[in-house]
């Protein structure tokens, strides 16, 4: 089964399957040394950039912001959500979120 | 590789997509199929449809289109109507109550809480008025924007009325130019107070002089490139070019074409013209549009008159269009302030009354989010002025009640940060009861945008305010950050953005203690505008000085993470269902 992924309007949100799953304005820990200085980021999402899968986890790359220290910047891959049976999780984006560099292309069909 | 938007767009677009959003008002939302949304809503949005943020599925904003800002008679009756009878939804705004309408800062009208089974019926109701929500959203030629007055204005340079209404018929549903890789804003101003605010547009005509054939003549220069969004503003370049009243068409259709054939399709966050101005440069336009996109000799650059630019410049008279000016024929036009834009849908009603009562009916909107009435003579306006309408929207506001735009925010919108209407309307009202400004200064413009897509303008304005998030005392808070100093004019410049993430409810104290400073440290006369533009950042940050106060913001929380933030049970799980089709 293909799980179709974009995000839309000017990158407010990450839609799955044609529904909005993940919005601008959360504000996300990353454990992301290349983002910022701080050891944890407390980053607000200004803009989602892109959106990709590793295995059956859904990853995105945002613009934001660390609130802490002020960067600006583009982030690494970070994971939001899982896909169970077809249908899309979210994961706790309350706690640390582990943000990686490499990332195979977006699986999407449109 | 086209982007998904794209791919939609190849399918279907344009016109044709009326008879698709006909077919799902009459069968029902739920008939669109799932895997479809996406890029029907996509699509609706070149009929003025724009689904309304999660948490409100099956509702709609919906964007009528008034070029120039121009209502003739009768029009704004019919959209206070409609705005009474289908723009109610399931929550209700403490302060505007159940149905309203907004007027925009690109002179155009939106309603909210449209169910997608009225749309027909909306649709037939507008039509027969002459009024239309084609091209107010998606990727084509948008609501043509100018001097709201055009035609009447007593500082016109060239009436561009006829021009905006000739652009806008050639361009409404051309299919050559229905489909461009991103939306397409047009400013055209015939007066000499830069009121058509052209710089931050993607086309621009402005008046101008050229010499033909030993006469001067009156026509356009033209600039390419501007817009405020993403983090990457610009103002229009200066393409070197002059065209008179009857060739504006073929410039203007010669661009969209050249945006058309060469604008970026395959990523959205490049496509609009900025960035290929940006890359070519404006002298690589010039030459496209003449080797490529007209056929005959383009002029150079003529005289303009940006010296004499007044409006949103910071200083000088004029800086909007609010209160009694004299038309050309000895009547009156009537500014009259909306705060935040927004207008209950009696109002819209009674103020049409008056529209027709003392004037000729007709009413026009401006960049700033107010409405004028037109032709009022002289003998009737007494009377119109003690109309207790205008007590609320006054031609005589505070400062902070005129200088006040805020976009649509949270309530509705899937791009903003933070509230905003309702919070603007409440920092506007604290501010008039606790600041005062240097007795000279008779304007304020603070502008307060949930996003960096600027709807608002942020960056033209003495303060610019933009959604953002903090902390505070451990909890996630809506918090701004603080711009100063943009403003347009013959030296446009863009607010410089000086003090990051103030939490909300410290923002109205920020702003008390940096007018404090103001008034404190100013030169003689010296205007805001000119008073940032002596300070560096950091001695700008030292007077915006964040401070608790009397002013209790109940909206601190996330309100992106609220079905509908004024709701009692707010949380999404009580989010209403889909409306049904009745």
């Amino acid at each position: 089964m293909t799980t179709r992924l974009r995000i839309l309007d000017d990158g407010a949100w990450l839609s799955v399957d044609d529904s909005r799953r993940v919005s601008v304005s959360e504000l996300w820990r990353l454990d992301a040394p290349g983002f910022c200085e701080c050891d944890l980021a407390d980053m607000v999402v200004e803009n989602f950039l892109e959106t990709g899968v590793d295995g059956r986890t859904v990853q995105v790359r945002v613009y934001g912001q660390c609130i802490v220290c002020g960067t600006k910047s583009t982030t690494g891959w970070i994971p939001v959500g899982r896909i169970v049976d077809g249908e899309f999780v979210d994961i706790d984006r309350e706690g640390v979120l582990r943000v990686t560099d490499d990332k195979e292309e977006a699986k999407s069909s449109g | 590789m086209p982007t998904d938007v794209e791919n939609w767009k190849s399918e279907v677009y344009g016109n044709e997509i009326r008879e698709h959003l006909f077919r799902f008002a009459e069968e029902g939302f739920e008939t669109i199929p799932d895997d479809e949304r996406d890029a029907w809503f996509e699509r609706f949005k070149w009929w003025g449809l724009y689904h309304q943020r999660n948490g409100q599925e099956g509702y709609f904003m919906m964007r009528i289109g008034t070029p120039n800002g121009v209502l003739e008679p009768g029009q704004l009756r019919v959209v206070g109507e409609i705005a009474d009878e289908y723009a109610r939804g399931p929550g209700t705004n403490p302060i505007f109550g159940d149905a309203y309408a907004d007027y925009t800062t690109r002179q155009a009208i939106q309603l909210h809480w449209i169910e997608l089974s009225d749309v027909p019926d909306i649709f037939e109701k507008m039509e027969k008025h002459g009024l239309t929500t084609q091209q107010a959203c998606g990727d084509s030629w948008r609501n043509i924007v100018g001097n709201p007055v055009a035609g009447k204005d007593g500082q016109e340079v060239i009436d561009a009325w006829p021009v905006i209404r000739d652009l806008n018929e050639t361009f409404k549903g051309d299919e050559d130019h229905s489909n461009l890789p991103r939306k397409w804003k047009v400013s055209v101003t015939g007066s000499a107070d830069g009121s058509g605010q052209g710089d931050i547009n993607d086309l621009a005509f402005e008046p101008a002089y050229k010499e033909i054939e030993g006469e001067d003549v009156v026509g356009f220069n033209v600039r390419v490139g501007g817009g405020l969004a993403r983090n990457e503003p610009r103002f229009a370049r200066d393409i070197d070019v002059w065209v008179s009243p009857d060739r504006v068409s073929d410039v203007a259709g010669g661009l969209s074409a050249l945006f058309r054939d060469n604008g970026d399709r395959e990523d959205r966050y490049n496509a609009r013209i900025k960035f290929l101005v940006d890359e070519w440069g404006a002298e690589e336009v010039r030459e496209t549009l003449q080797d490529e996109y007209v056929d005959f000799e383009l002029h150079t650059a003529g005289r303009d008159v940006r010296e004499e630019y007044t409006y949103n410049t910071g200083e000088g008279e004029r800086n909007d269009l609010v209160g009694v000016h004299e038309q050309r024929d000895g009547k009156y036009f009537v500014g009259l302030n909306v705060l935040v834009g927004r207008m209950g849908a009696d109002d819209v009603l009674e103020l049409a009354d008056l529209a027709e009562e003392y004037g000729s009916g007709e009413v026009r909107l401006s960049q700033r989010q107010n409405v004028i009435v037109t032709d009022v003579p002289e003998s009737e306006l007494d009377d119109f002025l003690e109309e207790d309408l205008l007590e609320h929207y006054s031609p005589e506001p505070s400062p902070f009640m005129r200088g006040s735009i805020a976009c649509t925010g949270t309530e509705f919108c899937s791009l903003s940060i933070v509230e905003t209407k309702n919070r603007q309307v409440r920092f506007a009202r604290w501010l008039k009861e606790n600041v005062d400004l240097p007795e000279d200064v008779e304007e304020f413009h603070i502008h307060l945008s949930g996003c960096t897509a600027s709807c608002a303008q942020p960056q033209i304005a003495d303060v610019s305010l933009r959604g953002m998030k903090t902390r505070k005392d451990g909890e996630a808070v809506e918090a701004l950050d603080v711009g100063l100093g943009g403003g347009l004019g013959d030296e446009p410049q863009f607010a410089r953005w000086v003090t990051q993430r103030v939490p909300v409810d410290e923002v109205p104290g920020a702003l008390a203690n940096l007018i404090d400073s103001f008034a404190e440290a100013r030169e003689a006369g010296e205007s805001f505008r000119a008073f940032v533009a002596r300070h560096d950042d950091e001695e700008l940050d030292e007077f915006v000085d964040p401070e608790e106060t009397d002013y209790e913001d109940p909206m601190m929380h996330n309100t992106k993470m609220t079905w509908y933030p004024y709701a009692e049970d707010d949380s999404m799980d009580a989010k209403p269902p889909a409306p049904a089709d009745d």
